[in-house]
């Protein structure tokens, strides 16, 4: 048992750190650096660079052109990511289809998508949940009818993220309503260009355009765009989510959260001092640190043990999503706190990276604080996306506890 | 990074499991602590054997060249076991502060006796105006004729009913709350002028206060140099609170596998309450508060040997804080799904939780312990 990392780790650690102050566009660094909006263009630019450097999926097996990185070198290699504020990748891409993909998808599938999730060619979302279907995902409705060649899919997807940028769609659809509700769901590839799907924006509480409505109106899907066998979706579906999970940790952008919000807390001021003198902010500080401390090991123990015991990702994970959601939203509600009265203003046009703001508000409101409210907000998303707190507790007692 | 025992330590956490489940079951300790000594004196005497005695210590006085990790599994198992020997005070208190900073002589006088299980020490360094704070020493030691006259109370001292000798902090100079003048001194348990009064703890071993009258002690009795003991009595109280940190891992694991068997046996409203969501959340709850635990008992015990002492102070208070809050959290749920049978005698579940409880209490809650690394937090680090 040891907690140091090796020399090996260390060069590791020095070699990417190294290469994002090399490499990273400081107009995207900026952007994270103050919270501003970032565009679609500046993610696949930087996918772009990372491709070029052979580290365009810092998760997949090299065999598919993978880094085949450990799980310390992930957690490494996220870490210093988060630091450097270098974006995240399309997690929909990489994390959540691209695992699918490489466990059952076919051999055509594999060698014409996965390379061109991998380049940075092809942005791609998820169609899981519809209006009816939240929690209880296996009850979805939206239909896939086979005729000759192709299926013809009716229906609504909803809570679909940054859709509005996508080139393809991994949906779950209904190809039977046979037996159990599960029995009759399929994984579908569908080309957003198709004839028939609308993009209806959902507006969030911060008053941005992140998640989106997608109707499908009789839409053609290749039958070549099936992953595995008709009806097996539920399985395919279920392993997904599991990956999607594990990355819900989120440490790197914990540690990141944290470092922000001691500066912050470093730079306003209450009764003219440092608020971060204040002992009963900075025990709010403490108690998220202790608790970020604890779910780094926690997160790297369970993950090794995963890889090395079962070489899969198993219900454990769902431990890993209720702290990481629960930590994260932590930090962005103090964060929110620490800058008092300042969380008031809603400066919509400060989110653009042209805003150069005025001189009155300027006087008192500082560069880091027009996102910090939004983000609050924003993040309370965190605890119900991906299946909510409660969802992952009855995952845990059911998988691991055996209730 | 690697966060698994060795092959070596799993075989002894073998051997530990095995001891536990053949001499050391529930009804067992109950006889070993209602016994006079208050644990027994047969387990003790198998812990010399099993070399759990001998774990931290050098080659050249017997010793095994352990570490904190080793400590750690001993104390995982010894959670489970609830058990009773003086182990934390004998060997990862005093000895361990004796092999830092005992003299030659102390040294190979005491750590062989120590690893054949022939002496049990217990530290006296806490007085009742100091609360948690190691530095709040009113009890005094004046130098007289190469000897040192040492006279005041020490309070709770953790095993000390039945330890032949004990290190007793005391003031040789400056005013209590000072971190200088504190000096750390050897008093076998039959010195003239000591007063050993014992009793019963919570979770059913023993400690004691002391009343020291002008107790002599000869100059071979300090420990370290005078005046400056409170950084040595700071390093084995880390590593207490390391071990606690193991101990209180390991009795949460045992509770909720106790909680689980019975979520999954007791049956009301005709089907076993496992199958009630309210109940089942309340399960996952403590569930990952074990894991969290446990990786909080694990940067404990890698920071526990550590000599830099701001690192020690962030990751020791750190996991002190969060293992007291969690064990609070999962003994109350246990009690609480246990129903009425969590707040009787009979069944171990109400003694984990005692212990668990109590544990929080010791070196420090997690109030005392949040503090101290509140105050470590700087902007930006």
């Amino acid at each position: 048992m040891d907690l140091k990392y090796t020399a090996e780790e260390d060069k590791f650690r020095a070699e990417v750190r190294a290469f994002f102050e090399a490499e990273l566009p400081t107009d995207i660094r900026t952007k994270l650096q103050l919270g501003r909006r970032i565009s679609k263009d500046d993610m696949v630019r930087w996918q772009k660079i990372l491709f070029r450097k052979g580290w365009g999926a810092p998760d997949w097996p090299q065999a598919f052109g993978g880094t085949g990185w450990n799980i310390v070198q992930q957690h490494i290699f996220e870490e210093e990511r988060a630091d450097a504020c270098a974006p995240p990748q399309n997690p929909f891409s990489l994390k959540m289809l691209a695992p699918v993909m490489q466990t059952f998808g076919n051999a055509a599938q594999q060698e014409y998508f996965l390379p061109r999730i991998l380049s940075g060619e092809d942005w791609w979302c998820q169609g899981y949940s519809e209006p009816g279907s939240g929690s209880d995902l296996a009850s979805l409705r939206t239909g896939a009818v086979r005729q000759g060649g192709h299926y013809l899919v009716n229906g609504q997807k909803t809570w679909n993220t940054m859709g509005q940028y996508a080139d393809w769609i991994f949906c779950l659809v209904r190809t039977s309503s046979e037996g159990r509700q599960q029995q009759g769901i399929s994984f579908l590839l569908i080309d957003m260009k198709s004839p028939g799907i609308t993009v209806r924006p959902i507006i969030m509480l911060d008053g941005e355009h992140e998640i989106n409505d997608i109707f499908f109106d009789s839409v053609k899907v290749p039958v070549q765009n099936l992953i595995g066998e008709e009806n097996k979706g539920w399985t395919y579906a279920k392993f997904l989510l599991t990956h999607e999970r594990s990355g819900n940790a989120g440490v790197g952008i914990c540690k990141r959260a944290l470092k922000k919000l001691k500066e912050i807390a470093g730079q306003q001021l209450s009764n003219g001092r440092p608020l971060i003198e204040d002992s009963r902010f900075r025990d709010r500080i403490a108690r998220v640190e202790m608790e970020l401390m604890a779910l780094e090991i926690t997160n790297l123990r369970v993950l090794s043990a995963s890889a090395k015991e079962k070489g899969a990702l198993g219900p454990e994970v769902s431990v890993l999503k209720i702290k990481g959601s629960e930590i994260i939203q932590q930090l962005a509600e103090l964060k929110m706190h620490a800058l008092g009265h300042d969380a008031l203003p809603y400066v919509r046009e400060a989110l653009d990276m042209d805003w150069v703001g005025n001189p009155v508000l300027g006087a008192h409101y500082r560069s880091y604080a027009p996102p910090i409210s939004g983000q609050y907000f924003n993040q309370r998303k965190t605890t119900i996306y991906a299946g909510s707190t409660e969802i992952q507790k009855n995952i845990i007692s059911q998988m691991i506890l055996g209730l | 990074m690697e966060f698994n025992y060795s092959e070596e330590q799993l075989a002894l956490q073998d051997t530990l499991q095995r001891f536990m489940a053949r001499d050391y079951d529930f009804d067992k300790r109950r006889g070993f602590s209602a016994s006079p000594l208050g644990y027994s004196a047969e387990a003790w005497r198998q812990y010399a054997e099993l070399g759990l005695l001998a774990l931290p210590f050098p080659k050249e006085f017997d010793g095994l060249g352990g570490n904190a990790v080793d400590i750690m599994l001993v104390m995982e198992q010894f959670g489970q076991g609830l058990v009773l020997e003086p182990y934390l005070s004998t060997v990862v208190l005093c000895g361990s502060l004796m092999r830092d900073a005992g003299s030659a002589a102390q040294k190979s006088r005491f750590l062989p006796q120590i690893v054949q299980g022939k002496s049990t020490l217990a530290l006296a360094a806490y007085e009742a105006a100091g609360r948690y704070d190691l530095s709040y020493v009113e009890c005094s030691a004046q130098e007289s004729g190469g000897n040192w006259i040492l006279s005041g109370r020490k309070t709770v001292v953790l095993d000390g009913a039945s330890a032949d000798h004990f290190l007793v902090s005391a003031r040789s100079g400056g005013e209590p709350g000072d971190r200088d003048g504190i000096s750390l001194l050897l008093v076998p348990r039959d010195a003239k002028g000591l007063s050993v009064v014992p009793y019963a703890t919570q979770w059913g071993s023993r400690a004691a206060d002391l009343l020291l009258e002008k107790v002599s002690a000869g100059s071979d009795a300090l420990i370290g140099s005078a005046g400056d003991a409170l950084p040595l009595i700071e390093r084995a109280v880390d590593r207490a609170i390391a071990a606690l940190c193991a101990e209180a891992s390991g009795i949460i694991n045992a509770l909720n596998q106790a909680t689980l068997n019975y979520l999954k046996t007791r049956k009301q409203f005709g089907v076993a309450i496992g199958t009630f969501q309210a109940l089942k959340h309340k399960m996952a709850d403590m569930l990952i508060a074990a894991e969290q635990a446990r990786s909080m008992a694990i940067i404990a015990a890698v920071h526990a040997d550590s000599e830099d002492a701001a690192d020690r102070r962030r990751a020791l208070s750190a996991a002190k804080a969060y293992v007291g809050r969690a064990g609070r959290l999962v003994g109350q749920h246990a009690v609480q799904l246990h129903g009425g049978m969590g707040v009787v005698d009979e069944l171990i579940v109400s003694h984990y939780f005692k212990r668990l409880t109590m544990i929080d209490l010791t070196f420090g809650d997690a109030d005392h312990h949040l503090a101290s690394f509140s105050d470590t937090l700087r902007p930006g680090a």
